[in-house]
């Protein structure tokens, strides 16, 4: 088992070079590569996830799999790898978004063929090593690992403004990353100071007392890591931008997986951390959460652009997250899962679908478009199936996650919560405005062009069968993530010490306790 | 003298006689070939004798030289960096001598120099620290002038001999202050004595900042920059990263036992004066490096801010901060040889390429040169799996422990904008010249040139440190750790 957690990394990172070298054989190779490589840790999660229950009921701690081998001892450094609930739901969901991406490179990617999955394996490999460190400085090495290869995507393959967007991507998450290093040396060091050894371990961290002024600081600096990537206004710039340019498939990921990295973060560290200094500021985050949705969606109303346009809904949907991470009630953090995995989904497949319509046409251009309905009726049913999902239809995953944390947080913050449901409106106010500009209306050009090829038919099908089916049974998600976010709670809730917000967080943990047979 | 002494000052002594040994070579035969082997192995062989000087370190040889684990660790450094530089100078050289006019005594020199770079890492006196600095000094003046015909080589050599002799000088008139007050020459005792001192007096202030300043010059610290980029695009290129490596290396080895034994940073007005130098070097580096179009420019301009980092980690104090400024000298050395190595290697194959459009999809042409300069870009802008990540993570620690949390957040905001410069380098290397896909440019630029199996053994050695370091550098740490604590234990037995 314990080898399973490296094999989890190790697949796409050693397939990387293999796919580089692949290019020589024959041009499909890497893509094969590529996808099988991804397949298989597919498989492994899920015989993981299988597994998992047996596990934790034979009492082996709070993670499902631990592995600790010693790597720098001088710093207190380990590679320290843990599998919970958590971490297997996302790494599930970067698998899979990770055969997506591939899948929508398919067609798109013809040149460097080879360089290209060599990258989006190294990327992907950073990523699930994130989802499964929990030595801080390990997480780091594979939060910074998976940016270098995220950078080559945008500025070798992107579209004609690459080289900015790739720029300010890099400049916008690595500012947000050093700032997350001094906190995270800060915290080792305080570790030492109040031990004698310095560590970087989450045991050990998680444990440590800071003054009230310290844990307000460094949980500002996590916060700043964790938000530019997420991303939460006012560290959103960089995201329209580097979405619209990246190639399709780089988008998928950068929207599927890299901004669900920032939320785990939040999840994962932030909160257990600092819990104190968590429950004085999450007013000012939650606030900035409900900024993020009704922001990100006004603009979003005003596109022409139709990647922009998804891009700020995915900001938008973001917000929700942000809520619910920081509402402090178990209800809104099982919202808040629900919710990155059916954003993954829908965002994935609205990237792969403009994706498609930008390659046909040559431009991203709503107002260059309209009447393709009837050109390509396959893209149109698939888009306007995610659009609803991305708007939140009862029935479909997004309206679960969105549900869930609108109702958990409601009773922390009832204004702010009324306030982001608004949000849920607009989302229906540009999605459909863009189904309106895109399929119907008069057609404009009038260019005979392809409909969606069966491969990429049969993917999108794939990945709204999922949506409808996380949509009627959430069950799978919930419980498996439910022992972490109980923790979670516990954690906050025994470390409230303000009088009114320990009756708040009581109040919500009653309705949590009724409400947890809905699940 | 007696016999321990002697192995203690081997390598030194090693280097000496080779050094001769060489000169007299030429002399015998001129063959470029030979001698750069013969260089070559004498740096190989005075390598070889270090484990054995360790033997008997720490050991105080005469008052003027320490050889301890912290000399000799920076002595295998300065080392190591020779050898790479004599592997990658010897197609270089043989490209720009076309007509073999007498090359062979850039390898005296280059000998030369480390010789007084050894000299300097072991020094614990003032007579010692001057003679190593003029031998380090000297010895570069004359190779970096040494393209004798032509133009930029020879400004470049003017303008280091200017800088060395003012370094020089004010170097001389500090330490002659420094005498004054206390009558000893001996770092030890000069700590000593000011230990004991109730008050600092003003000239001996006066004499410390002069020192220091003449150590600023020569490391090429903001204010004392203005020679560093021309310098650096001036000299030929191996000579350039001798002077960002070897030269760099040995200054700080000195400035780190000299800081300790005297107790450098148990001052205010030093402290300040200090942190000062390192706000302003890793700000005006950073800031200057920028817009630069030539590699070479910028690579100098990013050297002025890394060692403001260095400072950071200097001013921190105590052995975290030594073994920091130790590591990061170290990974600072990698990166440079990586960096200006590719540059050299490239230059070796038509003339200079100093340019940013030289540069221009080499990604695609040359795929091993451009990932060795992006792997050394990358370390330099401190992305992890490189060297250079753990060397910014050890100054920063080195920085948050000593509560210096204005210089710490300076660095940060300063890497972030160092990343864009790296990033622009970077991205040249994967841009599409226009027509490199439309017509191949002659028959000559068509045949990819081979690169020398020195070439392609130094560099994937300079790449595999890199790489080393940045995933697996707790040898290293606990190699520094013990030198560290060497130093630190000042009261080497004195003669």
């Amino acid at each position: 088992m314990v080898m399973m957690l490296w094999l989890l990394i190790l697949i796409p990172l050693l397939a990387a070079p293999f796919a580089w070298l692949g290019q020589q054989w024959s041009r499909s190779a890497p893509r094969m590569i590529a996808l099988g490589a991804l397949s298989v840790d597919v498989l492994l999660a899920l015989f993981l996830w299988n597994h998992g229950d047996s596990v934790q009921a034979s009492g082996h701690g709070s993670w499902l799999v631990e592995s600790h081998i010693s790597w720098i001892p001088r710093w207190g450094i380990s590679l320290h790898l843990g599998l919970d609930g958590l971490s297997l739901i996302l790494i599930v969901l970067t698998a899979f978004i990770g055969v997506i991406a591939t899948i929508a490179s398919w067609t798109e990617i013809r040149s460097r063929v080879g360089l290209f999955h060599c990258n989006v394996l190294l990327a992907l490999g950073g990523v699930i090593g994130v989802f499964l460190a929990i030595d801080l400085f390990l997480f780091f090495f594979f939060w910074e690992l998976m940016l270098v290869p995220m950078y080559l995507l945008i500025v070798i393959w992107g579209h004609a403004q690459r080289r900015d967007a790739s720029f300010k991507f890099f400049l916008f998450t690595q500012a947000g990353s050093l700032v997350l290093l001094v906190a995270i040396v800060a915290l080792a060091l305080l570790h030492q100071q109040a031990t004698g050894r310095p560590s970087f371990d989450y045991a050990d961290l998680i444990g440590l007392t800071l003054t009230n002024e310290m844990a307000r600081w460094l949980m500002v600096a996590f916060l700043i890591g964790f938000l530019v990537k997420l991303p939460a206004p006012p560290f959103h710039t960089w995201l329209p931008d580097t979405y619209t340019e990246a190639p399709t498939g780089a988008t998928i990921i950068l929207a599927g997986i890299l901004a669900k990295t920032g939320a785990y973060g939040l999840l994962r560290f932030t909160i257990p951390l600092f819990p104190e200094a968590m429950s004085e500021i999450s007013p000012i985050v939650m606030g900035l959460g409900v900024v993020g949705i009704l922001y990100a969606a006004l603009l979003a109303c005003a596109q022409t652009d139709i990647k922009r346009l998804v891009a700020y809904s995915s900001i938008s949907h973001m917000g929700f997250i942000l809520i619910g991470a920081f509402a402090g009630t178990e209800l809104a953090l099982q919202g808040v899962v629900m919710q990155m995995v059916a954003h993954g989904l829908s965002t994935g497949g609205l990237f792969l679908l403009a994706g498609t319509l930008e390659e046909r046409y040559q431009t991203r251009e709503m107002g260059h478009m309209g009447g393709l309905w009837s050109v390509m009726p396959r893209l149109a049913t698939m888009t306007l199936f995610f659009a609803c999902a991305s708007l939140g239809l009862p029935g479909l995953a997004n309206f679960v996650g969105e549900f869930l944390v609108l109702f958990g947080s409601y009773a922390t913050q009832p204004f702010m919560i009324i306030l982001a449901s608004l949000g849920m409106v607009m989302a229906a106010i540009y999605s459909l405005g863009m189904m309106q500009r895109t399929f119907f209306g008069r057609q404009q050009d009038t260019r005979p062009v392809p409909d969606l090829s069966n491969v990429a038919f049969g993917t999108v099908l794939v990945i709204a069968v999922l949506q409808i089916w996380l949509g009627l049974y959430p069950r799978v998600v919930l419980t498996t993530a439910q022992p972490v976010m109980e923790q979670l709670v516990q954690a906050t809730v025994a470390s409230a010490n303000l009088i009114h917000s320990r009756s708040e967080s009581l109040l919500s943990s009653h309705i949590v306790t009724s409400q947890g047979t809905i699940p | 003298m007696i016999l321990q002494d002697f192995i203690a000052l081997s390598p030194i002594l090693d280097l000496g006689i080779f050094s001769l040994v060489t000169m007299l070579a030429i002399a015998f035969g001129r063959h470029h070939a030979r001698i750069a082997v013969f260089a070559f192995l004498s740096c190989l062989l005075t390598l070889a004798t270090l484990p054995w000087a360790a033997t008997v370190a720490p050991r105080a040889v005469t008052t003027l030289l320490v050889v301890d684990g912290h000399a000799l660790l920076y002595m295998g450094l300065v080392l190591t960096a020779t050898m790479v530089i004599i592997a990658l100078s010897y197609r270089y050289l043989n490209f720009q001598f076309r007509e073999k006019e007498g090359v062979e005594e850039y390898y005296l020199l280059l000998l030369l120099a480390t010789f007084g770079a050894l000299v300097i890492t072991t020094a614990a006196h003032f007579v010692s620290f001057f003679l190593g600095f003029e031998l380090l000094g000297l010895s570069l003046c004359s190779l970096i002038g040494y393209l004798r015909t032509r133009r930029h080589p020879l400004e470049a050599a003017v303008k280091y001999l200017l800088l060395s002799i003012t370094a020089s000088a004010i170097l001389l008139f500090g330490l002659a202050l420094l005498y004054f007050e206390s009558g000893t020459m001996t770092f030890h005792d000069v700590g000593a004595i000011m230990k004991q001192a109730q008050s600092v007096p003003p000239l001996w202030l006066g004499g410390l900042i002069l020192v220091l300043v003449g150590i600023a010059l020569k490391l090429g610290l903001a204010p004392f920059h203005m020679w560093v980029p021309d310098v650096y695009q001036g000299a030929p290129t191996p000579i350039t990263t001798y002077l960002a490596t070897v030269s760099k290396a040995a200054v700080v080895a000195l400035l780190l036992r000299f800081a300790t034994e005297v107790g450098l940073f148990e001052l205010p007005p030093v402290v300040h004066l200090f942190s000062l130098l390192a706000v302003v070097s890793m700000v005006t580096g950073n800031v200057l490096a920028l817009l630069q179009e030539n590699v070479k420019r910028l690579l100098a301009y990013s050297s002025i801010a890394h060692f403001g980092y260095v400072l950071v980690a200097l001013l921190a104090g105590g052995p975290p901060a030594a073994e920091a400024v130790t590591f990061y000298v170290i990974v600072y050395c990698a990166m440079s040889l990586g960096a200006f190595g590719v540059v050299t290697v490239y230059s070796s194959e038509g003339g200079d390429k100093n340019l940013f459009e030289d540069y221009q999809g080499l990604f695609w042409t040359r795929p091993w040169l451009a990932a060795m300069l992006a792997l050394s870009l990358l370390s330099l802008a401190g992305i992890p799996v490189t060297a250079g990540f753990i060397g910014k993570f050890y100054a920063i620690a080195a920085g948050v422990d000593a509560g210096l949390w204005w210089l710490v957040l300076t660095l940060i905001a300063n890497s972030v904008v160092s990343l864009y410069y790296y990033l622009r380098l970077i991205v040249t290397l994967f841009t599409e010249v226009p027509e490199q896909a439309a017509a191949p440019q002659g028959q000559v630029e068509q045949s990819a040139p081979t690169v020398g199996w020195t070439t392609a053994f130094s560099l994937g050695f300079v790449a595999s440190v890199i790489l080393m370091l940045g995933v697996y550098p707790n040898p290293l740490m606990e190699l520094i750790r013990n030198s560290v604590s060497n130093l630190l234990m000042v009261a080497v037995q004195q003669p």
